[in-house]
């Protein structure tokens, strides 16, 4: 009798959730930055029509979604991390991971400036310099890959950002939309992929400040999660995505991929 | 079965009933015998402990000590589906006029059709004809204590239980609802009824038990007690006098 | 602020205009819901019955958990389902993890308590009024739960949609086990995140907006359907 109901149950729950999208689907772990600026949007739909392959993006900071793959909750993963991604293939979680693109940070703040960095090239300088002036500086907080190359930064830059938590330096716990939008309210600077920045809808009188430093380079890995490990990895479909996005194909349409006229990633794959 | 019972009339006893709450006691009755036709009315004071009484008759409340027999059986489960009540406040469920009859009469397992036919017959004897479909909680004190009094009577009781039906109602309903114990009482089944308004134990009453204070001060047939009353608060307390 | 109220407006305009996109993400929130709080109300019902009749030891324990399970933090459950469901995790097998199944399990986990612990309130206050009425009719209590279910089923419908506002409502769990996949796990709360996180203040505030209106439309519905019974218990206190 009981586990009658509960068969029902299973069998109601089934139904209730089932659905209709396509059986032959992947999951891809992202960031927020190839989703909100709308590279992803932009790019998925000539592989999906090519392939008959459904590409299932969990939009999340690099740090979750390496975690949410080593957990095996994704088939690929596709971050800017370089470092976290080389020891996710070193510890066996992945199996190997491909260059797919770049673009690069920018350092933005208030028009009024209170730190007086605008036009430089130097991002470490900026830093020191928003330090010293004790500028309010809205960081991501959350282990993404842009919160990894901000803290590199300020590392050169010898501040110990972790003093000043709560103070000058706030940490927003969120993602890069959210950051900016508190950027936006309290005239903070803050560090954004170009992709994000672009696309962004709500600058207020936010600027870009520091850019052009070579040391902003942002640079986009793609790995298949190791079947070995998670034998529920969808590997065939996973890699032939793998092989697309580094392929000619897809790096064509990522080239292709504009906002407002300007190209927001670079294919670079080898 | 209901007719064997009529014939030789239901007896109830209680035996060294005893309700201790504290140091006070609320019920203390050595013995009680509720025997030949009644009705019976359970008089008193407020807090005489007379609804307490009438619980441990009906089985509702467990007494610390003693016994209920019926019939000379000691009261369980069976004995009880013999007994029916109705509450000061009647308890209506929020549901239709008839529904609140069907609701004892499935349970006894009759048929849709013969159901139907037993509500209408139970209306018309409470006059609440044609009122099927009205939401039971919508009738006004005096139809509701009825509608209460008629479910009640649907359970086909050997034995009816009281507790002062009529103390929030108006003269007309207070008749109209002594009219219906009356009925039910002359069919054969077992009134056994408190109030605290004497007019209506002089007007209903066959037998009547006066409580006092958890005790059984007086018992008697009604026109022996209201005319010569012994105990002297009883006395008192029929003259009108207020016993607190 | 005057450029933001003409975007609000040219947002709610292209939402009220029908886009099939934005259908399909109002039908999956609504879908997701309706079955968490179908579920929940399958598990929260009997429970708060239980709690409000029975007597056992531990009872007063339980009711105070579940009362204080009321306030459980989304992301928190969202976290849990994520373990239990995810690859790694006991469930790992099922595959249920980033869809609307999982998504479903969340609010279950969410609006039970809730269900559960204003069931109880309802069905323990009529059980005060029908405890001695029921016994006299030959009732056990256990046979008194069906009864004190269907006559309490005007307020129970209030803590079905107490649940439903929880559920329809919530963003922090089912953005972790759900994903917010674009066509497969999008529902109205993880939409308004992420064009918030794209700074489309307007545009998510217009989705807001609606949001708001689904909500209002399903409480006016069910008042509707609980007005007859309401009026007439209204006649019956004048």
């Amino acid at each position: 009798m009981f586990v009658t109901w509960i068969r029902a149950g299973a069998l109601a729950l089934a139904m209730a959730g089932a659905a209709q999208a396509a059986e032959d689907f992947i999951v891809v772990q992202s960031t927020t930055s190839t989703q909100n600026s709308g590279l992803l949007d932009h790019i998925l739909p000539a592989f999906e029509a090519e392939s008959g392959i459904e590409v299932r993006v969990v939009a999340v900071g690099t740090g979750q979604a390496i975690k949410n793959a080593t957990n095996g909750d994704g088939d690929v993963l596709l971050v800017h991390a370089k470092a976290a991604e080389e020891k996710f293939v070193a510890e066996g979680w992945g199996v190997q991971r491909f260059d797919v693109m770049y673009n690069d940070f920018v350092l933005v703040g208030p028009v009024a400036d209170p730190a007086g960095i605008k036009g430089g090239a130097d991002v470490v300088a900026a830093l020191s310099a928003i330090a010293s002036a004790q500028a309010p500086f809205a960081s991501r907080g959350d282990d993404s890959g842009t919160h990894k190359a901000e803290l590199r930064h300020w590392q050169s830059a010898g501040v110990d950002v972790a003093a000043a938590s709560g103070g000058w330096y706030r940490e927003t716990g969120s993602g890069m939309g959210a950051t900016l939008n508190l950027a936006a309210g309290m005239g903070a600077y803050a560090l954004t992929d170009r992709a994000t920045w672009i696309a962004f809808a709500n600058k207020g009188d936010l600027e870009v400040m520091v850019e052009g430093d070579d040391r902003l380079f942002n640079q986009y890995g793609v790995i298949l999660v190791n079947p070995e490990k998670h034998p529920g990895v969808k590997a065939e479909a996973g890699q032939k995505f793998i092989d697309w996005l580094i392929g000619p194909d897809g790096q064509a349409a990522i080239a292709s991929y504009t906002l407002d006229g300007q190209q927001l990633f670079f294919p670079n794959a080898r | 079965m209901r007719d064997l019972c009529n014939d030789t009339g239901v007896l109830i006893e209680a035996t060294g009933l005893r309700l201790v709450r504290g140091t006070k006691h609320l019920l203390d009755i050595p013995h009680l015998r509720l025997g030949g036709p009644g009705p019976t009315v359970i008089l008193g004071p407020n807090g005489a402990g007379k609804s307490l009484l009438l619980r441990c008759l009906h089985g509702l409340i467990r007494a610390d000590a003693g016994q209920v027999r019926q019939d000379g059986i000691p009261l369980d489960g069976r004995q009880r589906m013999r007994q029916a009540m109705v509450f000061q406040r009647p308890v209506l469920l929020r549901r239709s006029v008839a529904a609140n009859l069907d609701f004892v009469l499935r349970r006894q397992g009759l048929p849709r059709a013969v159901r139907r036919e037993r509500i209408a017959e139970l209306l018309e004897t409470g006059g609440l004809s044609g009122r099927e479909r009205q939401w039971a909680r919508s009738l006004s004190g005096g139809e509701a204590q009825r509608l209460a009094i008629l479910r009640a009577l649907a359970t086909e009781p050997d034995v009816l239980f009281l507790d002062e039906p009529t103390s929030a109602l108006d003269p007309g309903a207070t008749q109209a609802i002594e009219a219906l114990v009356k009925q039910a009482s002359a069919k054969g089944v077992r009134i056994v009824m408190v109030t605290h308004d004497i007019g209506q134990a002089r007007r209903l009453a066959r037998d009547v038990v006066v409580m006092i204070g958890g005790r059984i001060a007086e018992h008697g047939d009604a026109l022996h007690v209201f005319d010569n009353a012994t105990h002297g608060t009883v006395r008192r307390f029929l003259a009108g006098d207020l016993i607190f | 602020m005057q450029e933001f109220a003409q975007e609000f407006r040219d947002a709610f305009a292209l939402i009220l205009a029908g886009d099939a996109e934005l259908l399909a993400i109002v039908l999956l929130s609504l879908r997701v819901s309706l079955f968490a709080v179908f579920f929940a109300a399958v598990i929260g019902m009997p429970l708060g019955a239980a709690l409000a009749v029975g007597r056992f030891p531990g009872r007063g324990a339980l009711v105070v958990l579940v009362n204080a399970l009321m306030g459980l933090p989304p992301v928190v459950v969202g976290l849990l389902v994520y373990l239990m469901l995810s690859r790694s995790g006991p469930l790992g097998v099922l595959q249920l993890l980033y869809t609307p199944t999982a998504m479903i399990i969340a609010q279950v986990v969410l609006v039970t308590p809730i269900i559960a612990a204003l069931s109880r309130q309802v069905i323990e206050m009529l059980d005060a009024e029908y405890a001695e009425q029921m016994r006299s009719l030959g009732l056990s209590r256990f046979a008194t739960v069906p009864v004190l279910l269907w006559d309490g089923r005007i307020a129970l419908l209030t803590a079905l949609l107490a649940g439903f506002g929880r559920a329809i409502a919530e963003v922090g769990a089912v953005i972790i086990v759900g994903g917010n996949i674009n066509h497969v796990t999008r529902v109205m709360t993880t939409t308004i995140a992420l064009e918030t996180s794209k700074g489309n203040l307007a545009l998510a505030l217009a989705l807001g907006a609606v949001l708001i209106a689904i909500a209002v439309t399903v409480n006016a519905l069910v008042s509707l359907l609980g007005q007859r019974a309401e009026v007439r218990e209204a006649m019956r206190n004048a």
